[in-house]
C-alpha cells in the first residue's frame, strides 16, 4: 500500500460502531480486557475459530487504557528469532487489516529508522539488521548520508553530542490510528454477535480447585468455559488474587503531542542513546515518547523531568523542533517484564491464559498477539509462535532478551 | 517529580534517586538448596501491587545510602522511610 | 484605516509608544501594551484566520489563552508556529498571518536561549486576579515565602478589564498598590508573563515565563517546589452553541469589556448581546458607555434580573427574554443575528422571529472555573448546578482553591476567598497569618443562570452549522454523529469528533461538549464527568523544556588529564558513555585502518602507550572486604596475596557476564578493583546494593577513585627499557617485578603504582599517578620512549590487539545473555566457594546446555576479507527461504597486522565442538565461509608476556 502523506484527508468514522449490552450470565470464553489485544483475540478467536458465545469485559471505556495512549508506531526489526516471528506476523497481518476490517486504520508505511550513536550500538545494530533479513524481515543498516536522505529534518552532522552513527531502517514498519484499530476490531465483533461489555470490571475469578469457571465482576459473575487475560496495566492485580505471581512490573510511560504542522516529518525515527521516538501523525502533529519512568505505579502519570529530557534529545536530533510547542502529555501504565519480552500463554489455572508484559511493545504487536493468544486459548497450547513467551522462561532461564542488543526496547 | 526523603539528607527530588524495586526479598541464605522454579521467582519474581507498596530507593546523586518507603503505587503518597535493614532482590 | 476603533482615551496601552507590525501583508499600528488580537480589532480586523476543516473565517472569540480561533504563525521577529492572537504581544517588526488550524516550523534554527530555574517557596499562589492577589497579601505579610505567577504581561486579571471599583476608586489602582506592597516584601517573588502549566506530585509545578524575544535567555522553566500551594486560577467564559456560531464578530461577552477596557479599542459599532446569565449585562453596560450601539440584549432567562435590567432601560438598551439568537449572517464578518423565541426546559425550535443588523455578537453560557491545575493534582470535581460547571472538589495536596475557580463569580466575593485561602495556606505553611482587608465592592445580586447547551435552530435542524469546538470544526453534527454511532462516553465522543484536541485544549469546548453530549444522551451533565486534564496547561515550546541541555550540554563531556595531549596530536576519540576516548592517532594521509594497523605494529614490535585512565576504580576496604569479593566475583579473591593481582568476572545474580578487570590487593583489609570504561558507575551501584541490603554484616566500605588516579599503559617488548629509564628507582625486571604484581616508586618523579598487567599479550606495565600529574608523566614517557619509537594508540588498537589474544569485551563480546562458561573462561569460575552472584542460575537447565553459544574463532577463507561485526553466522552456504536458522554472529573483527588477515571473534552454538568446522556468514547476499579456530589467535603459549 503506498504511503499517506500526513496531513492528506481523513476519512471519516462510520456510522454504526457497536451496542453495549449488559453482560449475560454465561459465555463460552470471556476476554478480560477491551484493550487492542483483547479486542483483537476475540476477532480472531471468532475468525479463526469460529467462537462468537465471548464478551470482551472492559472496566472502563472501550480501548481506553494503553491503546488510547500510545504512539501507535509498527515495526517487526526485533533481534532474536523468537520476538521477529511474532512481532513480524503482526506486521503482515496489519498488512492486510484495513481490508480485512473494511475499516481506515490510516496503516501507513513509512518506515522506521532506528538510531545508532556509539561504535556498540552500530555493532549492535547491524547485528540486528543481518538477523532480521535471515528471519524475512525487511532491514538495511544505512551511513549517516543515507539517514539524512531519507530524513532531511534529522541533525546527522558530527558535532552532535552523540552524533547519529547510522541507523537500521526498516521500510515497512510505521504508524497507524490506534482508536481506529480499537474500533475497527470491535465494530466486527458487534458484527459477529460478541458482547462487548464496557464499564464492567472484572474483580476475581471463579474457580472449582485449580480450574477456572468464570469471573467475578462489578457487575455479577459472569460463567466462562475460558478465560482469557489481556488487561495490561491491571494484570497483577487481577492474577493476586489468584495467589498467580507474574515476573511482571508496572510502570509510567509517557507520551506527548505537538500543534499541527505542516508535514516535515517523513518517517519514524528512534533513539535509544539520545532517547526519544518521533513520528508526525496524519493530521499534522509530531507524537513523541520516551522511556519508562523508573518506578512502579498504577497512577496513569509520569514526571515531569521524563518530559524535559525528552525534549532535549526531540530538539538535540531535530533542531527544527525547538519551535514547536507540547500540547499534551499523558501517562498509560506499561508491565514491564525481566527480559523486556512479553508472557503470553498457559497458566497454572486450568481454562485460565495470560497475555501480559508487552512493555512498550504492545500496540504494534496487536494483531499477531490476538492471532497468537486466540490460537492459544481454542486449543488449549501455545502457537508456535508464542510458545517461547511462556512463564516457564524464568524457571529454565531461556529468556528472550530484548534489553541490550535490540537496539530500542519499544 | 517525587520528592523523597532520604532518611540521612532530607526531602530531596526523585532525580537525585535511583529506584530498587520491591524491598525485603530475602536471597535463600543457601541458594544451591532452593529448586529451579523457587530460584527463578526469586531473581525475576516481584510483587506489584496497586496500592501500599514497600520499595527501596537509593540517594545515588547524594549520601549513596538505600532505605526503604512504603508507597500507594496508585497515588505515589510515601510514608515511612527507614534505612534499608535486609533483603534486596 | 488606523486605530479607527480605538477609544480616544483609556486603556493601559501606552499612547507614547505606537508600534507597527504586519499583518498578512498589511502595515498597522498599535501600542505597547497591546496584543496582536486587540491591536488588530482597533484597526477594524475581525477576521484573523480560517477554520481548519471547513476553511470557514473565523475571527477573535477571546481575550486571553483560552482563544479556540484567531490562531497566527509569527513570522517574524522570532519565527513560531501558532500562537493565539490573543496571547501575541505586539511589537516594532512583529509580523503574523492566520493559520488554518495547522503551523508551520521555521527552518532556520532557533537561536535563542532557554534557562531552568530552581524554587522553593512556602506559599504559590497561581493566578494573580482580585483571588490570588488578596491571597498573596495575606500569605505575605506573615513573612511566608512567596511566589505569585500570572501568565499575563501585568497583575490583576479580571480586574484589568472589567473597569470596575474598589473601595470606590478605580480597581486598577488597588492592583497597582497591592502589586507594589508585594514586590516590598523581601520573601515575595512576582513572576508575571509566567504560566504555570503542571501540577504534579508533591506539591510540583512548573511554569513557564516569557522573558521577551530580547532577554538573555527567552523564555524559562520555573520548576517549583511550594509548601502550600493556593489556585486562584480564574474561570474562562463558554460561548454558546447556535447555527452560525463560529463567524468574525461573535465573541465571548467578558472578552468584548476587557477589549474596551484595557486596550480601549471598541470591537463593533453595533452589537447584540445574548446571554443565558447576568454577567454579560456588565458587558453591555461597558460598551454602550464607550460608545457602541448595543442593539438588543437577548436573554435565554424568562425572568431577567431588575437590577441589570434598570441600568440597561436607563441607557435605552432592549432586553429580549426567553430569547435566543438562533443563527446568524454575514461571510466574513457578522451581518446580523436571528432571534426566535426560547420556550421553558425542553424546547423546540420554533421560527425566526427578528432578524437584527449588527456587526458584533456577544455571546456568554456562563463560566468554566479553569480546574485544570487542580485536576491535574488529581483534585476530583463535581458539576456545580448553579454555575453549570465543574468546580474543585477536594484534592490530596496542600492545596485550596480561592476565587472564580471555586465558582464564586462576584468580584468581593472573589477577594474575600482569596484572602482566606492565603491566610490559611501561610498558616499551614507555619506562619502566624492574618486575614488582609480586602476592599470593598459594589455588589450587584446575582439571578439564576439557565444552562442552554445547544440553542435550538431554526434552519439547521442536523447541526452541521452548530459549532462545539471551534478550534476543530466539530459540530453538534458530529456529536450526534458519534452517539448515533454507539458511543455513550465522553472520551469516546471526544476521539470520534476530535473536541478538545487542539491547541486550546478544549478550554471554551470543554464543558460545552459535556452538556451537548448529555443532551443528546438524554443523561445529566454531572454523570458524563470531565476528560482528563493534563500537563500542559497552554503549549509550550520544546526549545523551554529542553533548557540547556542542548549540544555539549546535552550530556556531560568526561575528558581524563591527557585528553588535551590527544587533541593537540590530532587523535580521533570515541565516546565511551560519558567519556571521550581517543580511538586512533591518524598521521596525514592514514585512513583509520591503516593508522591503526601501524599503532598495533609498533606496540607488538617495539612499544606503545594509551591512555587507560577512563578504567573505573573503586577502592575496597574494611575487615571484611575479602569476604565481600568472593561474594561478588565469579572468582576467588581472598586468597590473593597482598601485592598481587588477579583478573576479576563478574556476574548478574542470573549468572550472565556483567563486568570485568583486575583485582589489586593493596593490603590485609584493603584492595583495588578495576571495572569497564562503561561500566564504572553501575558496577558501584550494584555493589553497594548488595553490600548495603543484602550482605549487611559485612564491614566493607566502597569509593570510587576513577578520577583519583590517572593510568598510563605501556605496552610492547620495549617497555620495561622505556619504563627503567624514567623510573630508575623501580625494580623492573621480570624477577623483581614479576606479572600480575604491583609496585610502588618513582615514575618521573612523580610518586605511582606501577602494575604488570596486560591487556595484549606483549609485555606491558601500567603506571597509576595522581589525577594532577597524569600529562606530566605522560609526556616524560612519550619523550623517554622516543628512542623506542614509542607510539601512542587508541581504543581501536587495544581492542585488535586483546581480540588476537582472545580476551572478550565485555558489553562486546558479550550481552546480557553469555555466562562466564559460554566466554570459555571458566577458570575464571571458583569451584570452591560455595556462593557467590550468579553461581546458582549456572545449573538452570537452559543456562547449563552445553550447545550454548560459546565464544570461538573465526578466520574467513578469503583471508584478506574482514566479516562486518554483527554479521551472522549460518550452517549452509545456502540460505534457502527465511526464516533462515542462525548460530550465532560476529562480536569483534578485526584486520591483523601480526596475522597478515582479518580474523573475528564471534559467539556461536556449540562453538567449542565445532573447531575446524567450515561455516557460513552471509557478508551482504553472499555466504561465505569462515573456518571455527580457538579464540586466541597469537602467542598461544604466553611467550610474549615477559618480554
Amino acid at each position: 500500500m503506498a504511503p499517506r502523506t500526513p496531513g492528506a484527508d481523513l476519512p471519516e468514522h462510520p456510522t454504526w460502531l457497536w451496542h453495549s449490552p449488559d453482560p449475560k450470565s454465561s459465555y463460552d470464553v470471556v476476554i478480560v480486557g477491551g484493550g487492542g489485544h483483547g479486542l483483537a483475540t476475540a476477532y480472531y478467536l471468532a475468525v479463526n475459530h469460529g467462537i462468537t458465545n465471548m464478551a470482551v469485559l472492559e472496566k472502563g471505556w472501550l480501548a481506553g487504557g494503553n491503546m488510547a495512549r500510545n504512539t501507535a508506531i509498527i515495526r517487526s526489526n526485533y533481534l532474536w528469532d523468537e520476538s521477529a516471528g511474532l512481532y513480524e506476523h503482526a506486521l503482515k497481518l496489519w498488512e492486510g487489516l484495513e481490508e480485512e476490517l473494511d475499516y481506515p486504520l490510516l496503516f501507513s508505511q513509512r518506515g522506521v529508522l532506528n538510531l545508532a550513536h556509539s561504535l556498540q550500538e552500530k555493532r549492535d545494530s547491524v547485528r540486528r539488521v543481518e538477523a532480521n533479513r535471515l528471519n524475512g524481515v525487511d532491514a538495511e543498516w544505512l551511513d549517516p548520508q543515507q539517514v539524512a536522505e531519507i530524513c532531511p529534518i534529522l541533525n546527522t552532522s558530527e558535532d552532535l553530542r552523540y552524533p547519529v552513527l547510522g541507523a537500521t531502517w526498516q521500510p515497512r514498519a510505521g504508524i497507524a490510528k490506534h482508536d481506529h484499530v480499537a474500533w475497527g476490531f470491535a465494530r466486527a465483533l458487534d458484527r459477529m454477535g460478541v458482547d462487548l461489555v464496557q464499564g464492567c470490571e472484572v474483580t476475581g475469578f471463579e474457580r472449582v480447585g485449580d480450574r477456572v469457571v468464570g469471573v467475578e465482576t462489578t457487575r455479577g459473575p459472569i460463567r466462562a468455559g475460558k478465560v482469557a487475560m489481556a488487561a495490561a496495566g491491571r494484570t497483577s492485580v487481577l492474577t493476586d488474587t489468584l495467589g498467580l505471581r507474574l515476573p511482571i512490573q508496572s510502570h509510567p510511560l509517557q507520551a506527548l503531542v505537538s500543534e499541527l504542522l505542516e508535514p516535515v516529518h517523513p518517517t519514524v525515527v528512534m533513539s535509544n542513546s539520545v532517547h526519544v521516538y518521533v513520528s508526525q501523525a496524519h493530521k499534522g502533529e509530531l507524537v513523541l515518547g520516551a522511556g519508562i519512568d523508573s518506578y512502579n505505579s498504577y497512577s496513569q502519570r509520569g514526571a515531569f523531568h521524563t518530559i524535559e529530557r525528552e525534549m532535549a534529545a526531540a530538539v538535540e536530533l531535530f533542531p527544527m523542533f525547538a519551535r514547536a510547542h507540547v500540547l499534551r502529555t499523558w501517562g498509560g501504565v506499561v508491565d514491564v517484564t525481566p527480559d523486556a519480552s512479553a508472557i503470553m500463554g498457559m497458566t497454572p489455572f486450568e481454562n485460565l491464559y495470560v497475555n501480559c508484559g508487552w512493555g512498550t511493545g504492545g500496540f504494534k504487536a496487536t494483531p499477531g498477539v490476538g492471532w497468537c493468544f486466540a490460537h492459544t486459548v481454542a486449543h488449549d497450547e501455545p502457537h508456535p509462535l508464542n510458545a517461547p513467551f511462556s512463564l516457564e522462561r524464568f524457571t529454565t532461564g531461556a529468556l528472550v532478551d530484548e534489553h541490550g542488543a535490540a537496539g530500542v526496547a519499544h | 517529580m517525587l520528592l523523597i526523603h532520604c532518611p540521612w539528607c532530607g526531602a530531596r527530588d526523585e532525580a537525585e534517586f535511583r529506584y530498587g524495586g520491591q524491598a525485603h526479598v530475602d536471597r535463600p541464605p543457601d541458594p544451591n538448596a532452593v529448586d529451579d522454579r523457587e530460584w527463578g521467582e526469586y531473581l525475576f519474581v516481584r510483587d506489584n501491587p496497586r496500592g501500599r507498596f514497600s520499595e527501596r530507593w537509593v540517594h545515588s546523586a547524594g549520601c549513596r545510602r538505600w532505605f526503604d518507603v512504603v508507597r500507594d503505587t496508585a497515588t505515589n503518597e510515601m510514608s515511612a522511610e527507614v534505612p534499608s535493614r535486609s533483603g534486596r532482590r | 484605516m488606523s486605530n479607527e476603533f480605538r477609544l480616544a482615551d483609556g486603556g493601559r496601552i501606552d499612547r507614547d509608544r505606537p508600534v507597527r507590525f504586519d499583518f498578512e501583508g498589511q502595515q498597522l499600528q498599535g501600542y505597547a501594551g497591546d496584543t496582536l488580537a486587540s491591536a488588530l480589532l482597533a484597526n477594524g480586523v475581525h477576521r484573523v484566520a480560517t477554520s481548519n476543516k471547513y476553511g470557514r473565517p473565523r475571527g477573535i472569540m477571546a481575550a486571553g489563552a483560552e482563544e479556540p480561533n484567531a490562531l497566527v504563525q509569527v513570522e517574524a521577529p522570532f519565527p513560531e508556529p501558532m500562537l493565539p492572537a490573543t496571547t501575541v504581544e505586539v511589537r516594532d517588526g512583529l509580523q503574523a498571518s492566520g493559520l488554518p488550524g495547522k503551523g508551520r516550523l521555521a527552518t532556520e534554527e532557533d537561536p535563542a536561549r532557554y534557562d531552568t530555574m530552581h524554587t522553593h517557596c512556602d506559599v504559590l499562589v497561581v493566578g494573580a486576579g482580585p483571588a490570588g492577589l488578596a491571597a498573596a497579601l495575606s500569605a505575605a505579610r506573615s513573612g511566608a515565602r512567596v511566589i505569585v505567577a500570572d501568565a499575563d504581561t501585568e497583575f490583576g486579571g479580571s480586574l484589568l478589564g472589567s473597569g470596575q471599583t474598589l473601595d470606590g476608586r478605580a480597581a486598577t489602582d488597588w492592583v497597582r498598590r497591592t502589586t507594589a506592597e508585594l514586590a516590598e516584601h523581601p520573601e515575595v517573588r512576582l513572576l508575571p508573563r509566567t504560566t504555570v502549566f503542571g501540577y504534579y506530585e508533591d506539591n510540583y509545578l512548573v511554569a513557564l515565563e516569557h522573558r521577551g524575544d530580547d532577554a538573555s535567555s527567552r523564555q524559562r522553566i520555573w520548576r517549583m517546589r511550594a509548601r502550600e500551594v493556593v489556585l486562584a486560577t480564574g474561570a474562562h467564559e463558554r460561548p454558546l452553541v447556535f447555527s452560525g456560531n463560529d463567524r468574525p464578530g461573535i465573541m465571548l461577552a467578558g472578552s468584548a469589556r476587557t477589549y474596551v477596557n484595557r486596550y480601549a479599542v471598541l470591537p463593533g459599532r453595533r452589537a447584540v448581546v445574548f446571554t443565558t446569565n447576568d454577567s454579560a449585562y456588565a458587558a453591555a453596560i461597558d460598551l454602550h458607555d464607550a460608545g457602541v450601539e448595543i442593539v438588543a440584549v437577548v436573554d435565554a432567562r424568562e425572568v431577567v434580573s431588575t437590577y441589570w435590567a434598570s441600568l440597561c432601560v436607563e441607557r435605552g438598551i432592549r432586553i429580549h427574554a426567553s430569547t435566543g439568537v438562533v443563527s446568524t449572517s454575514g461571510t466574513d464578518r457578522i451581518t446580523s443575528a436571528h432571534l426566535s423565541s426560547l420556550g421553558p426546559e425542553g424546547n423546540h425550535p420554533t421560527s425566526v422571529r427578528q432578524v437584527v443588523t449588527c456587526d458584533l455578537l456577544l455571546v456568554s453560557g456562563g463560566w468554566n472555573p479553569a480546574v485544570h491545575l487542580h485536576s491535574q493534582a488529581r483534585g476530583s470535581v463535581r458539576f456545580a448546578e448553579d454555575i453549570g460547571a465543574f468546580v474543585p472538589d477536594g484534592t490530596d495536596q496542600a492545596a485550596r482553591s480561592a476565587g472564580a475557580v471555586t465558582g464564586v463569580l462576584a468580584t468581593g466575593k472573589c477577594l474575600t476567598s482569596g484572602a482566606e485561602a492565603g491566610r490559611d495556606a501561610a498558616r499551614a505553611a507555619g506562619f502566624d497569618a492574618e486575614l488582609a482587608r480586602v476592599p470593598d465592592s459594589k455588589h450587584a445580586p446575582i439571578l439564576a443562570a439557565r444552562h442552554l447547551w445547544v440553542v435550538p435552530g431554526s434552519g439547521d435542524s442536523d447541526g452541521t452549522t452548530q459549532f462545539v469546538d471551534l478550534a476543530r470544526d466539530a459540530t453538534v453534527a458530529d456529536v450526534r454523529r458519534a452517539v448515533a454511532a454507539g458511543m455513550d462516553n465522553v472520551e469516546h465522543v471526544k476521539r470520534y469528533t476530535t473536541i478538545g484536541t487542539a491547541h486550546d485544549q478544549g478550554k471554551t469546548s470543554g464543558t460545552l461538549s459535556t452538556g451537548v453530549i448529555a443532551e443528546v444522551l438524554g443523561v445529566g451533565v454531572g454523570e458524563l464527568g470531565t476528560t482528563t486534564f493534563r500537563a500542559p496547561y497552554t503549549p509550550v515550546t520544546f526549545a523551554a523544556l529542553a533548557g540547556r541541555e542542548r549540544g555539549d550540554l546535552y550530556d556531560p563531556v568526561r575528558v581524563t588529564a591527557m585528553h588535551d595531549w590527544h587533541v593537540e596530536q590530532g587523535a580521533l576519540f570515541e565516546n565511551v558513555g560519558q567519556w571521550k576516548r581517543p580511538w586512533y592517532y591518524p598521521h596525514s594521509g592514514e585512513d583509520m585502518e591503516t593508522a591503526v594497523l601501524r599503532e598495533c605494529y609498533a606496540v607488538r614490535s617495539g612499544v606503545g602507550m594509551q591512555d587507560v585512565s577512563t578504567l573505573g576504580k573503586i577502592d575496597v576496604q574494611g575487615p571484611d572486604a575479602a569476604e565481600f569479593l568472593d561474594l561478588v566475583y565469579t572468582n576467588k579473591m581472598s586468597t590473593l596475596k597482598v601485592g598481587r593481582i588477579r583478573y576479576g568476572l563478574m556476574c548478574t545474580a542470573d549468572g550472565m557476564v556483567f563486568d570485568d578487570g583486575t583485582v589489586t590487593r593493596t593490603a590485609e583489609h584493603r584492595y583495588l578493583i578495576s571495572t569497564t570504561s562503561g561500566g564504572a558507575a553501575n558496577v558501584l551501584a550494584h555493589l553497594e546494593d548488595w553490600l548495603q541490603t543484602e550482605w549487611t554484616h559485612l564491614r566493607v566500605h566502597l569509593t570510587s577513585v576513577t578520577e583519583h588516579w590517572a593510568t598510563i599503559a605501556l605496552v610492547g617488548p620495549e617497555s620495561r627499557q622505556v619504563l627503567a629509564d624514567v623510573a630508575p628507582e623501580l625494580d623492573v625486571d621480570n624477577d623483581g617485578f614479576g606479572f600480575m604484581t604491583w609496585q610502588e616508586g618513582n615514575v618521573a618523579g612523580v610518586h605511582a603504582r606501577v602494575c604488570r598487567i596486560s591487556f595484549s599479550g606483549e609485555l606491558a606495565f601500567e603506571i597509576n599517578v595522581p589525577w594532577w600529574y597524569g600529562r606530566e608523566v605522560w609526556e616524560v614517557l612519550m619523550a623517554g620512549g622516543r628512542p623506542y619509537g614509542i607510539t601512542p594508540y587508541g581504543t581501536e588498537t587495544m581492542h585488535v590487539l586483546r581480540a588476537e589474544k582472545g580476551f572478550p569485551i565485555v558489553g562486546q563480546d558479550t550481552d546480557g545473555t553469555i555466562t562466564p562458561h559460554d566466554l570459555g573462561m571458566s577458570w575464571a569460575v571458583s569451584k570452591k566457594k560455595d556462593d557467590f552472584l550468579g553461581k546458582r542460575s549456572f545449573s538452570r537447565p537452559d543456562t547449563a546446555r552445553t550447545d550454548r553459544k560459546h565464544l570461538v574463532g573465526l578466520l574467513p577463507e578469503d583471508t584478506n576479507l574482514v566479516l562486518p561485526e554483527g554479521a551472522q553466522i549460518v550452517e549452509q552456504p545456502e540460505l534457502g527461504e527465511p526464516p533462515v536458522p542462525m548460530l550465532g554472529h560476529v562480536t569483534s573483527s578485526y584486520r591483523s597486522a601480526v596475522l597478515g588477515s582479518g580474523f573475528a571473534l564471534a559467539v556461536v552454538k556449540g562453538g567449542r565442538d565445532r573447531v575446524g568446522e567450515t561455516l557460513y556468514s552471509p557478508v551482504g547476499d553472499r555466504p561465505v565461509p569462515v573456518t571455527v579456530t580457538e579464540p586466541v589467535f597469537y602467542d598461544k603459549e604466553g611467550a610474549r608476556r615477559d618480554g
